[in-house]
């Protein structure tokens, strides 16, 4: 139980604090914040059951889901590679400026006169590589394992949705330096894009909001980029993740 | 065995003492009991169903006259026979129970599945602080509409649509084949019917997608890597490599 006596002043203070409105209004009861952990079953449900956690993991999984050689961590990485991209790329947002007059200068200040600032551009770029590849080696796992079969054929769909944002995040991020390599790298990819039937030529000029790569498509492409494909993307991850837990966990064993 | 939190006991205790007082009746007192006295007077042993309600379904059976129930129980309901439960239907036995998960060999999500989820997090973050120390991400000149650059590439997963571009016409290449890739890659598991997930019974599939996975991996790297000035083939040992990430 929880009333062991120490007089010591530092633990007066910690019951204190824990027997507070606030503190525990922050904490659910049960939380291992409010009791201590200490190992035991119970408090090993607790630290996910009591906290946001749970949002993304059940109290438990089958013993075979946390072999690393199933999944090889693949979607785990893909997501984590997310969230290092989210978090250097705000880092980038404070000294990048998406016009044509000030976006390759501001990468050039950024590199040679900003704390940390060519390390941050780097790791957001090697992730972004990265991050393509792991989710095209995880479409490739879950193929080969067979875990798009019933029940979750619809998660597979939601994947090749993700796969789809992956690639177009990273794309519409090629441009933004406004260099000679992402100027005509995204020149050849819109040209592409020009091509679809019909359509072809309105394709073009809502993608490069003009008939010409410019500022416009330069100011499209980061909102693009920061804003709207990131919000769909964890939209769609929630699926995602949502459906593994609701199709009874990852696939397996084979 | 593992300590009960002392909220969560004097809830369950509160949750007892209410659901005796509610059985009404043949409960002598309403006071709070400890928990764990028992009670000579609960009349099935299972204290926490209330036995008003327990003793209702055969009541209703028995006298459909008078209404069931302790004092606790809500009268005056207004379905027939002044009941407001009634039997809607009954589940053979078999329908649901058969149904049920079998066990299963499961493991606590903490530790074992944060631990290594932690590890490969910070593995991979390692990896990416040592890479973007050595490695610098390109930044050419800046960008110049009369420059061309020979060859122009495309970043590298979209150089297998590249190389297709040099095959067939553009709306081919650009359109028409990644657009049917795509609607079979999104179609697969509505296309694979094999119920199958073993390897061995699913020697068509598996070498369908390896055949198809190969193909996009040489593609791009060709494109990457043995396509020089004017997109042409070249061989990187000669000509040198005209790629940048
Ligand atoms: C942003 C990209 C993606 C992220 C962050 C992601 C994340 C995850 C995670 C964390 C899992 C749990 C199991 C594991 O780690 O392997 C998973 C499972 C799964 N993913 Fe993804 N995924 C992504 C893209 C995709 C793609 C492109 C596909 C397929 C086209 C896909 C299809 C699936 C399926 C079917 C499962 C269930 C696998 C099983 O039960 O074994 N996902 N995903």
């Amino acid at each position: 139980m929880a009333d062991d006596k120490k007089s010591g002043g530092m633990s007066q203070m910690s019951e204190q604090v824990q027997a507070s409105q606030a503190w525990g209004s922050i904490f659910r009861p049960g939380s291992i914040f409010r009791k201590g952990y200490s190992d035991s079953p119970r408090n090993r449900s607790y630290v996910i059951m009591n906290s946001v956690l749970y949002h993304l993991h059940p109290v438990k999984v089958k013993r075979h889901a946390v072999k690393v050689s199933y999944t090889l961590c693949l979607g785990g990485l893909s997501f984590f590679l997310f969230i290092h991209l989210t978090v250097t790329g705000i880092f980038l947002m404070f000294f990048y400026r998406p016009t044509a007059a000030q976006a390759w200068n501001d990468i050039q200040t950024l590199q040679t006169a900003v704390g940390f600032g060519l390390l941050v551009r780097n790791m957001h770029r090697w992730a972004a590589h990265l991050m393509v590849l792991s989710v095209f080696l995880h479409m490739a796992r879950v193929f080969y394992h067979g875990a798009y079969k019933p029940p979750r054929e619809f998660n597979w769909v939601i994947g090749v949705m993700l796969l789809q944002f992956t690639l177009l995040l990273s794309f519409t991020g090629y441009l933004l330096p406004w260099d000679q390599l992402a100027l005509w790298a995204v020149t050849v990819g819109t040209n592409m894009m020009g091509f679809t039937p019909v359509f072809g030529e309105q394709v073009r000029f809502v993608l490069l909001g003009g008939v010409e790569i410019g500022t416009d498509t330069l100011l499209r492409w980061y909102t693009l980029h920061v804003l709207m494909l990131p919000f769909v993307l964890v939209i769609f991850l929630a699926i995602h993740f949502w459906r593994v837990r609701k199709d009874g966990g990852i696939s397996g064993p084979l | 065995m593992t300590e009960i939190p002392e909220h969560l006991r004097k809830r369950a205790e509160a949750a007892k003492a209410k659901a005796k007082a509610a059985a009404g009746g043949d409960a002598p007192s309403a006071d709070t009991p400890p928990a764990d006295a028992p009670t000579g007077t609960a009349p099935t042993g299972d204290e926490k169903i209330p036995s008003h309600l327990l003793n209702r379904g055969t009541a209703a059976a028995d006298m459909p006259a008078a209404p069931a129930g302790g004092p606790a129980a809500p009268v005056g309901g207004s379905g027939p026979d002044g009941h407001n439960q009634r039997l809607l239907t009954v589940v053979k036995s078999g329908s649901i129970q058969d149904t049920r998960a079998l066990p299963v060999d499961k493991v606590h999500v903490w530790p074992h599945l944060l631990v290594a989820e932690f590890l490969s997090a910070l593995a991979v973050t390692l990896f990416l602080l040592l890479f973007a120390i050595f490695v610098n991400a390109p930044l050419l000149e800046l960008a110049d509409f009369n420059k061309t650059p020979n060859p122009s590439k495309a970043p590298w997963y979209f150089l297998g649509l590249q190389e297709l571009l040099t095959m067939f016409h553009p709306m081919v290449a650009g359109v028409t084949i990644p657009g049917i890739g795509l609607i079979l890659l999104v179609m697969a598991p509505y296309i694979d019917r094999n119920p199958s997930k073993r390897p061995e019974d699913r020697k068509f599939a598996i070498s369908l997608m390896t055949v198809h996975l190969m193909f996009w991996a040489v593609l791009v790297m060709i494109g990457s890597f043995f396509r020089g000035p004017g997109f042409n083939f070249v061989f990187p040992w000669n000509a040198g490599l005209f790629f940048e990430l």
